[in-house]
């Protein structure tokens, strides 16, 4: 019988700190990217916005004023009014909460349906993956526009509807990476040594599948929320989103619209929120691909 | 004569699609062709031949990571092939394998303390605080420190890696654990270490071993039997002395003349005892 064998160089103290999350890898390279930061500084604000937006709101955003109706900006309202007199800055304020929310809605939804279906067909293979697969397909054939004037059509129109198309239309994006990742993952070996050491499907799928996929999925959800961002905006704009007297940025943009000659002022707000949302969205995204990138044993650190 | 720990029969698996009367397909291989062999108590059987010779294959299917398509397989008193699913994942805590490349036998995104106490979560009731100590001491017999446990695999070395895989392999007390060229992938000073932590574990506790690789020099350090496989055929077996002086097969006879500057049988590399891993790092 022999006796443990004792380390020459590591001390080995009876403590040692254990590792927070915030000291992960990939946090440390996000905080070196300065475009990843200042994005990450963009939706905490705009985020903030959505969370305080009716209390820092000067006035009631659905307050009718005919008497003061498309007056440019001054002391009274910072942004100006509408054609119906309302103050822009508050229904600014109010209507980032409803587009946040409606766009985490969307991407939630579409993330729930198509995260367990791709992890599924990528572990499965088989007949499950090329039945998914076909029905997924077939999603992706339709044309974006098309589906949520359907969507509308049967549901009636409303920001809920209009989101619930929209989550159909990115679930594929979803499904295809989580597929493939999944596809990816499989095959490591460390799966095989899961199973090897008796892990059921569920831990392996959970504990092990899923953290490998979540990098690359979380990069797309930030790209999907911008994209939706858009897809709000333009749908509302179309008369297929949001109904007024709601406050969105593309109803704003409705309305600034049918006001453009007389009062141009109204085309600046919700476009500059809309492109930040967009840029701040999408520089994550990148900041995220970027930090979560291949590990490597040297670099990276 | 105790029973075997392992007892396998006319063991064999095909890849590619099955032949149809319409059909051949020309990429079927017979990767492991009706093998035959047993493992006593606390002995170690070697496997060795070339590269393609269906060793991995064999390693797997012992334990059912892949199913046989035709022969018996007793493990632990038990017929495999009969087992269901939750008594086959419930025996992985007294069977279970070690790889060739540690680098990718552990998952990157686990912390080695969680990867060690892995199997404890699948196979007992302990609480978290139990099944780190349980990983902690475990993690020190194979020769690390609780330092290492805070650790990512990216942050440790092929030697020290593949002795957390030891260590998650042994937390559940396993009787049998195949050993797919465990230390194929490390640096030769590194190999000898690692082969005699296998070897101690052994002695300690009656852990019997089917020990694959393709490296006459390793398997003589640890095997007390050996057998020879080509092209999915195991062609000879026999205990280890016998083998390697008394070769009966001429492959055989090729593959121990390929080893350089043979050297007398010898158990180790070193004296009694395994060696200090401080300076790899
Ligand atoms: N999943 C698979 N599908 C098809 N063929 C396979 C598969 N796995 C192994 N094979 C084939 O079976 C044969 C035996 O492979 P195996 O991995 O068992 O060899 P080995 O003796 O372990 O070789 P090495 O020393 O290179 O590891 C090889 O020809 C290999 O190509
Ligand atoms: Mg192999």
């Amino acid at each position: 019988m022999t006796a443990a064998p004792v380390s020459a160089h590591d001390g080995d103290p009876a403590t040692v700190r254990p590792r927070r999350w915030y000291q992960s890898r990939i946090l440390r390279r996000l905080r070196r990217n300065k475009a990843a930061v200042f994005s990450i500084v963009v939706l905490i604000l705009i985020g903030l916005i959505a969370v305080l937006g009716e209390w820092i709101a000067p006035q009631d955003p659905n307050k009718v004023e005919l008497t003061s109706r498309l007056m440019g900006p001054s002391g009274a309202h910072l942004l100006g009014t509408d054609e119906l007199g309302r103050d822009v800055l508050s229904r600014l304020l109010v209507a980032t909460r409803v587009d946040l929310l409606a766009s985490a809605q969307a991407v939630g939804l579409a993330l729930l349906v198509g995260v367990p279906l791709g992890i599924v067909a990528g572990y499965a293979g088989g007949v499950t993956d090329a039945i998914v697969s076909r029905v997924i397909d077939a999603l992706m054939t339709l044309p974006p526009l098309i589906l949520a004037v359907v969507v509308v059509a049967i549901l009636g129109p409303g920001l809920r509807n209009a989101m619930l198309a929209i989550s159909v239309v990115i679930i594929p994006s979803f499904y295809r990476i989580v597929r493939a990742s999944t596809q990816g993952a499989r095959s490591e070996l460390y799966i095989e040594s899961a199973r090897a050491s008796g892990c059921t499907s569920w831990r392996i799928l959970w504990r092990h599948i899923l953290p490998a996929v979540a990098p690359p999925l979380l990069v797309q959800a930030s790209f999907s929320a911008s994209v939706v961002i858009v897809a709000e905006a333009s749908l509302s704009f179309l008369g297929l989103g949001a109904r007024a007297p709601q406050a969105t940025w593309g109803l704003m943009l409705n309305d600034a619209s049918s006001n453009l000659t007389t009062a141009s002022y109204l085309i600046y707000p919700p476009t500059v929120m809309v492109a930040l949302t967009i840029l701040g969205f999408s520089l994550l995204g990148d900041g995220l691909r970027d930090a979560m990138g291949r590990q490597t044993t040297d670099g990276g650190r | 004569m105790s029973e075997p720990t392992l007892s396998v029969r006319g063991l064999t698996k095909t890849y590619g699609a099955r032949p149809t009367l319409l059909r051949r397909d020309p990429h079927r291989l017979t990767a492991v062709d009706e093998v035959g062999f047993e493992i006593a108590p606390g002995q170690t059987l070697g496997l060795v031949g070339e590269s393609g010779a269906g060793k991995s294959t064999v390693g797997r299917l012992v334990l059912r990571l892949i199913e046989p398509d035709a022969g018996t397989i007793d493990l632990l008193g038990t017929d495999l092939a009969a087992l269901p699913r939750g008594d086959l994942r419930r025996m992985r805590a007294r069977a279970t394998m070690i790889f060739q490349d540690p680098y990718t036998s552990l998952n990157p995104r686990m912390l080695i303390k969680d990867a060690v106490a892995e199997p404890l979560i699948m196979h007992t009731d302990d609480s978290r605080r139990v099944r780190h100590a349980k990983a902690l001491d475990m993690v020190r017999r194979v020769g690390l420190t609780a330092a290492h446990m805070e650790r990512y695999p990216y942050e440790m070395s092929g030697g020290q890696l593949q002795r957390v895989a030891i260590a998650r392999a042994l937390i559940t007390d396993p009787a049998f654990i195949v050993c797919d060229e465990p230390v194929a992938a490390l640096d030769v000073s590194t190999q000898a270490q690692v082969i005699n932590l296998l070897n101690d574990l052994q002695q300690e506790r009656g852990i019997s071993y089917l020990f694959i690789s393709h490296d006459l020099r390793l398997v003589r350090l640890i095997a007390d039997e050996v057998a020879v496989m080509r092209r999915g055929r195991l062609l000879e077996k026999g205990p280890a002395v016998r083998l390697f002086d008394a070769p009966e097969h001429a492959y055989t006879r090729e593959l121990l003349a390929a080893i350089p500057g043979r050297t007398p049988r010898a158990r180790r590399f070193t004296g009694g005892r395994s060696e200090p891993v401080g300076h790899e790092r």
